[in-house]
């Protein structure tokens, strides 16, 4: 099992990988924001929340549509399905591989970004939790989109109609729970959080596999 | 429906050669035996050690696989490769042996990238040869291959049945060994 986890994170590390690019694309549109929304931090601390979990969703979307993708036009994924592990645990060590190379640069990064929007402390370690806790159910519930897009072409353009709206609950969690230390009004939106990404990460690998199992059928 | 009517058996230690033109349903054959592929009526059934294994998933878990795909990576290097399956299956075995023997040994640490088409196809055969599965099922083995690599093709099937194995081929080429025929419309 260690052996597709290392191979999955080292391909998303390498030249031509992922991981750079999802992290370059978070970094790219939380600098940006303040650039246009305007240097007035008590604004820009109340917006940090939702706009950096946009961001984190939106980058670690980008590199989602080849999750399965790449390993099915090569031939790797008969030969993963075909190999001792079941397809559940191919989908669920990808998706952990997907959330190492990408998830969790863009949490352990996350902290820097909200200084520059005026984060106090408190609320940069919420937002940090928010994320450490939020961003397996994205990488999770998108490798469901990813296995059901796997053998469409193009189909980077349909995973984010699927996965987007699935995954809304965790922005307005994860966005919940900066504002509450901001606002100092308990909301409960990290528990929620916990437990949202708890659900996902048990429940998507058997989606994801029985996603796979039907575009390798066909 | 791509064939109908369709029955044969394949003991232990036998070679058999799928034939046909092009679009005639080889490749759907092997991806029906390998359990991707459900047929619409009718059984596949692998026989290992008294028992029969009739879905689609357990009998796949008994293949090795060499589909027209050679699921090279192009940033990883023949040895990552080659090492990357043979973890995978537990049998981190004869690395540098499979190598030597599919004529790699010298290029083990080129990326994939900087592979020709029909080196790509050695990788293949030597991932195939160090999974250890008893059931062999090819897909178009030769293509791409010089007449060297053709060579290595016959001898790995050769030694695989001499061990008990059996080797299912979609070919349109002889494949230099004895084999049974089975001909597609």
């Amino acid at each position: 099992m260690s052996a597709l986890l290392l191979r999955d994170v080292r391909l998303a590390a390498r030249a031509g990988g992922s991981a750079m690019l999802a992290l370059a694309f978070f970094a790219g549109v939380a600098t940006l924001v303040p650039l246009g929304v305007g240097a007035e931090l008590p604004r820009l601390a109340r917006i940090a929340g939702g706009v950096l979990w946009v961001a984190a969703v939106l980058a670690a979307l980008l590199a989602l549509d080849r999750l399965f993708q790449a390993d099915f036009e090569d031939g790797s994924l008969d030969l993963l399905a075909l190999s001792p592990l079941s397809l559940e645990a191919v989908a669920a060590i990808k998706a952990s591989a997907h959330w190492l190379a990408t998830g969790l640069p863009l949490t352990l990064l996350s902290p820097l970004l909200g200084v520059m929007f005026g984060l106090p402390p408190r609320a940069l370690l919420a937002l940090f939790v928010s994320l450490l806790l939020g961003t397996p159910a994205v990488s999770a519930l998108g490798a469901v989109g990813a296995g059901l897009t796997l053998s469409v072409r193009r189909g980077g353009l349909i995973l984010p109609l699927i996965v987007l709206p699935l995954l809304a609950p965790a922005v307005i969690f994860g966005a919940g729970a900066v504002l509450e230390v901001l606002d100092g009004i308990p909301n409960g939106a990290l528990g929620l959080l916990g437990a949202f990404s708890f659900c996902a990460c048990v429940l998507s690998p058997f989606a994801t596999a029985a996603a796979v199992r039907l575009n390798l059928g066909s | 429906m791509v064939f109908r009517d369709l029955s044969f058996a394949v003991e232990a230690g036998a070679v058999l050669s799928v034939e046909g033109p092009n679009g005639a349903g080889k490749t759907s054959l092997l991806r029906m035996l390998a359990g991707f592929l459900a047929p619409a009526s009718g059984t596949v059934r692998l026989r290992i050690d008294g028992t029969a294994l009739e879905d689609g998933e357990e009998r796949g878990k008994q293949v090795g696989w060499l589909g027209h795909h050679d699921a090279v990576k192009p940033q990883m290097t023949v040895r990552e490769t080659l090492a990357f399956f043979a973890m995978l299956h537990r049998g981190a075995g004869a690395l540098e042996g499979a190598m030597e023997q599919v004529g790699l040994a010298r290029l083990g640490d080129l990326p994939g990238q900087y592979l020709s088409a029909g080196q790509k196809k050695r990788v293949a055969l030597a991932r195939l040869w160090l999974c250890g599965r008893p059931l062999w099922l090819l897909d178009e083995p030769l293509a791409a291959l010089d007449p060297a690599g053709k060579r290595v093709v016959a001898d790995l099937i050769a030694a695989h049945c001499a061990a008990g194995g059996i080797a299912v081929a979609a070919t349109h080429e002889p494949l230099g060994i004895e084999a049974r025929r089975l001909v597609l419309a």
